[in-house]
């Protein structure tokens, strides 16, 4: 039986990583994801889980990537600066093909910034903040409910693709609480093992290698330098580093409309909203109090890796609106797959754009 | 139907709970809607902290408070940075001893503070009084709910204490709507 439950943005991401099955969390507290490992701390010793504070995010990401290398489905949450410290040691998972979680829930930067508002400012950095060609997913949810729902994916799209997953939340969303259900199961899909016979770093038609699980009997060398199908570093071969990391690239890239989650309102509209996270809830309601004024929506539930054909689906598109609460970080991702204008809504310091202000874009219209 | 409920007093005296407990009576017990937030910064902490319910029989969409119908302010420097600028019609609970100032809004004075001191002993329940009051006066969540999400919260083996505090809340808002 579902049940149903009033419960807070962190608390539901923390629920939701238990039902998909996360039994490590390696993390250093800080405002506003700290309810994330609290929640985390109270729960997993109860479960046959692991709960370790480290003595930093840098530690912290580094656990998380080990721990992963045992089977575990292993996590970590931060914010701002602790997401920073973590550039480094993501890149270790992203070359290492290391399945992990990563919940950022998004603060005002840079650096210390506003530590207890909410910010959408780090969605460029989970794409490209750690050095090197590579490319990732990162989910972003706008409600308590897709919290749980998005945090439980996290895993299934970590394993499958064998990369870092982020969870680019935000402390509106962290810190609301709202009605949720909680399923009766979510859908587990594990990662692939490495059959035996097989290179573990040669990609399966996927462009996914199979997962030599320690203490399962392989022989497996893992390391950050480049390395050849068998994980032998081999740093000086051109053509070696360049098909390790082009399909590093590519087994997330070729996924992107497979990957790709959202919802899509009015699609023959003529002007079209295209939001991710807490500015999803101020369109919907703009457009509840207002409908029929020719207004599509396309509400993005996964941002990276950008599905940009869903911008085509639009066929009656003349103008994409964007509003986000940084400078316009996804909106220079939209205008780079279209020749139609794309209007940026930027919003900072912290609070929610309010329904009146894109209404009154709306109205501004020609 | 849609409620806005706007909390506000100082860090401490649960402000946030009493937002979490109504919150919790209309989602969990009234099988409603709700969205509760708060103003998460520093300043909560012993300075003037705000904490929002919305209640609707819809989903709900834009989460933010923007004109709230119902306040309930528990400190002058709360009434000061919270509570100035009320809509007309709405309704505003106050601690008649702890604010000084009255709004332009239709209010009560609920001496919930006091109450809790003298009648129960316990000024930490304040706060439960305050939120009996609230139900009794507006009716935004039923008496059921909001005694299921009372206890629901408290630790444990002060059930009596708080469910007490509930019902001189209730009583005290009773009397209010007699008498307007």
């Amino acid at each position: 039986m579902s049940k149903i439950e009033f419960m807070q943005g962190n608390t539901a991401c923390a629920e939701g990583a238990l039902a998909a099955g996360c039994r490590f969390f390696g993390g250093y507290p800080i405002t506003p994801s700290t309810e994330i490992a609290e929640h985390m701390a109270r729960r997993l010793p109860k479960t046959d889980g692991v709960f370790v504070q480290m003595e930093d995010e840098i530690a912290s990401i580094a656990a998380v990537i080990g721990a992963s290398w045992t089977g575990a489905r292993a996590m970590t949450a931060t914010s701002g600066p602790g997401f920073s410290l973590m550039m480094e040691n993501i890149g270790y998972a992203v070359i290492t093909e290391t399945p992990c979680v990563i919940v950022n829930i998004q603060r005002g930067g840079p650096s210390t910034g506003q530590p207890t508002m909410g910010a959408q400012g780090d969605m460029l950095q989970c794409r490209f903040g750690s050095h090197g060609d590579y490319s990732t997913i990162a989910l972003s949810p706008s409600s308590v409910q897709e919290m749980y729902d998005l945090t439980a994916k996290a895993f299934n799209l970590a394993d499958r693709f064998r990369v870092p997953v982020f969870v680019m939340s935000d402390e509106v969303t962290g810190h609301m609480r709202e009605r949720i259900t909680i399923p009766d199961r979510v859908e587990i899909v594990s990662r692939r093992p490495l059959e035996k016979g097989t290179l573990p770093f040669r990609g399966g038609d996927d462009g996914v290698p199979g997962f030599p699980e320690f203490g399962m009997g392989y022989g497996v060398h893992v390391t950050g330098l480049t390395h050849d199908e068998r994980g032998y570093p081999e740093a000086t071969d051109p053509h070696i580093h360049a098909a390790l990391v082009q399909r590093l690239v590519s087994k997330v890239e070729s996924a992107r409309h497979d990957i790709a989650d959202y919802e899509m309102v009015n699609p023959d509209a003529e002007t079209v909203f295209v939001t991710y996270g807490p500015p999803t809830r101020t369109v919907k309601q703009v457009m509840h109090d207002h409908p029929g004024e020719g207004v599509g929506h396309l509400h993005l539930r996964i941002v990276w890796p950008f599905p940009e054909r869903l911008l085509r689906l639009f066929t009656n598109a003349k103008t994409f609106i964007v509003p986000e609460m940084n400078m316009g970080q996804i909106a220079r991702e939209v205008e780079r797959h279209t020749d139609l204008p794309v209007i940026s809504v930027p919003k900072l310091g912290g609070e929610l754009h309010t329904p009146g202000e894109l209404q009154k874009l709306l109205e501004a219209r020609p | 139907m849609r409620h806005e409920i706007r909390f506000s007093g100082f860090g401490g005296q649960g402000i946030i709970l009493s937002a979490v407990i109504l919150g919790r009576a209309a989602a969990l017990y009234d099988r409603n809607y709700a969205v509760q937030t708060q103003v998460y910064g520093p300043e909560a902490r012993g300075g003037a902290s705000m904490s929002a319910v919305i209640i609707s029989d819809e989903p709900i969409l834009y989460p933010e408070v923007t004109d709230p119908g119902i306040y309930v302010i528990m400190s002058q420097q709360g009434f000061e940075k919270y509570g100035t600028r009320p809509a007309p019609a709405a309704v505003m609970l106050i601690d008649a001893d702890l604010v000084h100032s009255r709004p332009s809004c239709t209010f009560h004075e609920i001496r919930s503070t006091t109450e809790a001191k003298t009648a129960l002993g316990r000024v930490i329940v304040a706060n439960i009084v305050m939120l009996g009051a609230l139900v009794a006066v507006t009716g935004v969540v039923s008496t059921t709910a909001i005694e299921k999400a009372v206890l629901d919260s408290v630790p444990k083996g002060t059930e009596e204490l708080n469910m007490k505090a509930l019902r001189r809340g209730f009583e005290l808002g009773d009397k209010e709507v007699d008498t307007r």
